[in-house]
């Protein structure tokens, strides 16, 4: 036999086809997502142009678009040049009835999106029409993605990576028929195949629906049929998969309840069967279309992961010094905070004539100073604390040890940095400063000791000290305590058990409340509540872990951090 | 043309959170928490549009410079949608660039919050926008008045509306400050059976072939509704809220541990308009069980490792309320 063709033999034929979808329902199915593909996205694009009728515009918009440009407004320079208010159209409202390009979409804003969603909900701006079909091209690396607002409103996601190029032959505007009937065993094909695959937005089989009825008119018939079904449960459902479906079931009980109407509650056993047949067809037609390794994922029961939540990327955050441009706001440069000259002076632009009227030399008033804003992702900072007493016998030592170095190597594949905190004896010891080398955190944990008491506040202290220190270097910190919750040395150093509670409680409280993000390891044989009331103050994820071996410990400390 | 506010399926909660919301305006905003492509927006907007047309003089923006409105004239209500990205400009109002360059005249250019008074302000994710904009809005919302203050201009102009937020949790956390201030939340979910969904897109298949047919199909539908909630307006004032009643709703806020005042007295307005909506002459300990998770549900302290969800600690208060 020869191998299997790649999954996305036919992403090209399929992108194509969508976009002769597109063309003849663009209000309807909003558009496509297409990743990678380079050039291939071009000719895609020109053939959905092709297929629009004659004359229809087409528009590219960069991710950074400002609102003025993208919606219209006022045109601040003809204004000036001509001394009365001149409006100037927006790229959306010029595009009606046509096609526009967001090209590497998935740098773009959620702001931004949220504009482009809203008129792909509405069809208009302020009273304009503004009916376009939207191509987004997605360039995005791992856990990049367009905004969701935008991957939910358009109805094709197709991945144009493995194609190879072909020459495409140019297509013709498509023609629109006059109706299209949907039988209505064909909407509950639609509507079971997404509760099938777990789909739970309403747009979605809607956009099923429409790519069916496109399709049946683009082959020039006047009724939905199981082809067309299948092809936009496959172009439409597939990609947006959450779960494997369940095995099929055969017996009567599967079977939708009769609807409201009544028409077809009586209809014989033979055309159940016949309905729960073609139920597997199309859900088998959606699953082909899936790529390997998301149904993987989907079969252990995954869901898969979204936009930005990829983790050891850290929090979004605003920053005024560094980082993605994010546009510029009022203010008053201070404090490290940068003048953006060219705002400043846009936002004083329109009153120089109002202004003018007094006798003033400078014109630029405070209100119209603006500062730059970026964006940047923090960095992580996986701080563990380890405790080392002799409560914590040997081999769990061992075990936690060989978590940690698992976690680390992680952290060091990502970028993440790492710090190690011991307690034993009488103290707790940052034994590794915040670090990105491996080497240097495999060294401290093969140096550390064994034996003594359980200063647990000392040792959580030090943790949170770390972590705040992180912190206000802009890292996103996130504490791992490995202990047996056994503290038996107080924060002054003395061995009275009940006062080294009521400090490691009051530590771990300090944590919670710092919400610094942490999890909290129990290692000891028999999991007591401490640990539990530990972790509760802490805001951390309990997670008991007696006699677990170090790859136990490290999937669990990986899922809580995940969350 | 929108989709009828009665053809909607299922979403009970949200839209009788929304009816509330319209019967007494003072409850406060409605959150709505949920999924993308639950028909969030698509509630909301129909029933604007369902609602009966307001007098001029008490919807947009409101001046003593402007000529005053036509006695009896009516405009229908407004609905604003709050884009995500919007300035503080946008929102509150500033500067009319037009007429400061044309004429070189300093004038007042009303906002969204302008436009939205005496109707409803929209804002989808609101867990995505700005925090100054969010504190902004429910200030205003609270205080049914826009206070503007800049660029030598000082306007006050009546904004009063009921704010609907929707969010989706898993995109970023709400401050509970927020939560607060809105006087109602509700969680919306894709319904799971397959009949539901059937129905849901037969109706969007039906509304986009021929809207006005449609539409028609549900008139009677509306004009029920429209009906119950003209009668709840009318009503609610009258509606007796016995002190036993009152002592219920003050324990079961105890019970379930909300912060606040505002809690119960959110239950105790919401408890009301429902009665008022079912023509009822007084509250119920029925009526409380119903909307006591709508007003409550946002404004329970949460223990960090406690799984159990809100709406099962109201439900179970409830019961041992009854026992």
């Amino acid at each position: 036999m020869t191998d299997v063709a790649p999954p996305h033999a036919g992403a090209l034929d399929d992108a194509l086809l969508a976009a002769r979808l597109c063309a003849y329902d663009p209000v309807g199915l909003g558009g496509m997502i297409l990743r990678g593909g380079g050039d291939l996205r071009d000719a895609v694009v020109a053939a959905l142009h092709q297929a629009l009728p004659e004359g229809a515009p087409l528009r590219r918009i960069p991710a950074h678009v400002d609102d003025a440009a993208l919606l219209g407004g006022l045109d601040l320079g003809a204004t000036l040049a001509h001394g009365r208010p001149l409006r100037r159209q927006g790229v959306l409202a010029a595009a009606d009835g046509g096609v526009v390009v967001l090209p590497m979409a998935e740098r773009m804003g959620d702001a931004t999106a949220a504009r482009i969603a809203a008129v792909l909900d509405q069809g208009e701006i302020d009273g304009a029409p503004a009916r376009v079909a939207v191509v987004a091209f997605d360039d995005g690396v791992e856990d990049e993605a367009p905004p969701m607002a935008l991957i939910e409103r358009l109805a094709f996601r197709i991945d144009l990576g493995d194609c190879r190029p072909r020459p495409i032959a140019p297509g013709q505007p498509v023609a629109r028929a006059a109706s299209v009937a949907v039988p209505t065993d064909m909407l509950e094909v639609i509507a079971g195949t997404a509760l099938a695959l777990g789909i739970d937005s309403a747009r979605a089989p809607l956009f099923a629906l429409r790519a069916a009825i496109a399709a049946a008119a683009l082959d020039g018939r006047d009724e939905v049929r199981e082809a067309d079904v299948i092809v936009a449960v496959r172009l439409v459902l597939a990609p947006r998969a959450t779960r494997m479906p369940a095995p099929p079931e055969h017996e009567q009980a599967s079977a939708p309840p009769p609807l409201d109407d009544g028409g077809q509650s009586d209809s014989g056993e033979e055309e159940q069967a016949a309905r729960q047949a073609l139920d597997d067809v199309v859900l088998a037609a959606a699953l082909a279309a899936l790529p390997r390794d998301v149904l993987e994922q989907l079969a252990a029961g995954r869901t898969r992961s979204r936009a930005g939540r990829a983790r050891g990327a850290g929090e979004r955050r605003q920053s005024a010094h560094r980082g993605r441009p994010l546009g510029a706001r009022a203010g008053v440069p201070r404090g490290g905070l940068r003048l953006s000259v060219i705002d400043t002076l846009r936002a004083a632009a329109p009153w120089q004539r109002l202004r003018a009227q007094r006798i003033e030399p400078v014109r630029i008033r405070r209100a119209d100073l603006h500062i730059r804003r970026f964006e940047t992702r923090a960095e992580m900072l996986t701080i563990f604390a380890v405790d080392a007493s002799g409560s914590s016998a040997a081999a769990r030592l061992a075990e936690a040890k060989g978590a940690v170095e698992l976690l680390l190597a992680e952290a060091y594949v990502k970028r993440a940095q790492v710090a190690l905190v011991a307690f034993r004896g009488m103290a707790a010891e940052t034994l590794l400063p915040p670090t990105r080398s491996l080497t240097r955190a495999r060294r401290a944990l093969a140096e550390l000791p064994g034996g003594g008491g359980t200063p647990l506040a000392a040792g959580l202290a030090a943790a949170r000290g770390l972590a705040e220190a992180a912190r206000t270097r802009g890292r996103t910190p996130f504490i791992v305590v490995l202990t047996d919750g056994r503290a038996n040395v107080a924060a002054d150093g003395s061995t009275q058990r009940e006062q080294a509670e009521r400090d490691a409680e009051d530590a771990a409280r300090a944590i919670g409340q710092a919400a610094i993000g942490a999890a909290f390891v129990d290692t000891s044989a028999r999991p007591r509540p401490e640990g539990a009331r530990l972790a509760l103050a802490m805001g951390a994820r309990y997670l008991p872990l007696p006699r677990a071996d170090a790859a136990a410990m490290h999937r669990a400390v990986t899922a809580a951090q995940a969350r | 043309m929108s989709f009828p506010f009665s053809a909607i399926v299922g979403q009970d909660e949200m839209k009788l959170a929304l009816l509330l919301a319209a019967v007494d305006a003072r409850i406060g905003g409605v959150m709505v928490f949920g999924d993308r492509g639950t028909g969030k927006s698509t509630a909301v907007r129909a029933l604007a549009a369902l609602l009966p047309p307001v007098p001029a003089s008490q919807s947009g923006f409101q001046s003593s410079e402007l000529p005053p409105p036509a006695p009896k004239a009516m405009v229908p209500v407004p609905f604003v949608d709050l884009p995500l990205g919007a300035t503080e400009d946008r929102v509150v109002g500033a500067l009319d660039l037009e007429r400061a360059l044309g004429a070189g005249v300093k004038a007042f250019e009303p906002g969204l919050l302008a436009r939205a008074n005496g109707g409803f302000l929209y804002i989808d994710e609101v867990n995505l926008l700005e925090d100054h904009i969010v504190d902004l809005l429910l200030d205003v919302a609270a205080s049914g008045e826009n206070v503007v203050e800049r660029e030598g201009l000082s306007v006050r102009h009546p904004a009063r509306f009921v704010l609907v937020g929707s969010g989706n949790p898993e995109e970023g956390e709400l401050r509970p400050q927020l939560l607060d201030r809105f006087g109602l939340s509700v969680e919306v979910r894709t319904p799971q059976d397959l009949a539901t969904r059937v129905e849901i897109l037969k109706r969007c298949d039906a509304f986009e072939r021929a809207p006005e047919a449609f539409v028609e199909s549900w008139r009677s539908a509306e004009k029920k509704t429209l009906k119950r909630i003209a009668r709840g307006r009318a009503a609610v004032g009258q509606v007796a809220m016995p002190d036993a009643m009152l002592a219920r709703a003050s324990s079961l806020c105890m019970a379930v541990g909300a912060d606040g005042l505002r809690g119960e007295l959110t239950l105790m307005r919401a408890a009301r308009a429902l009665a008022a909506l079912d023509g009822a002459a007084a509250v119920t300990p029925e009526h409380i069980a119903r909307v006591a998770p709508l007003a409550l549900r946002h404004r329970l302290r949460r223990g960090v490792l406690d799984e159990t969800g809100s709406t099962v600690r109201i439900t179970r208060a409830l019961e041992e309320l009854a026992a």
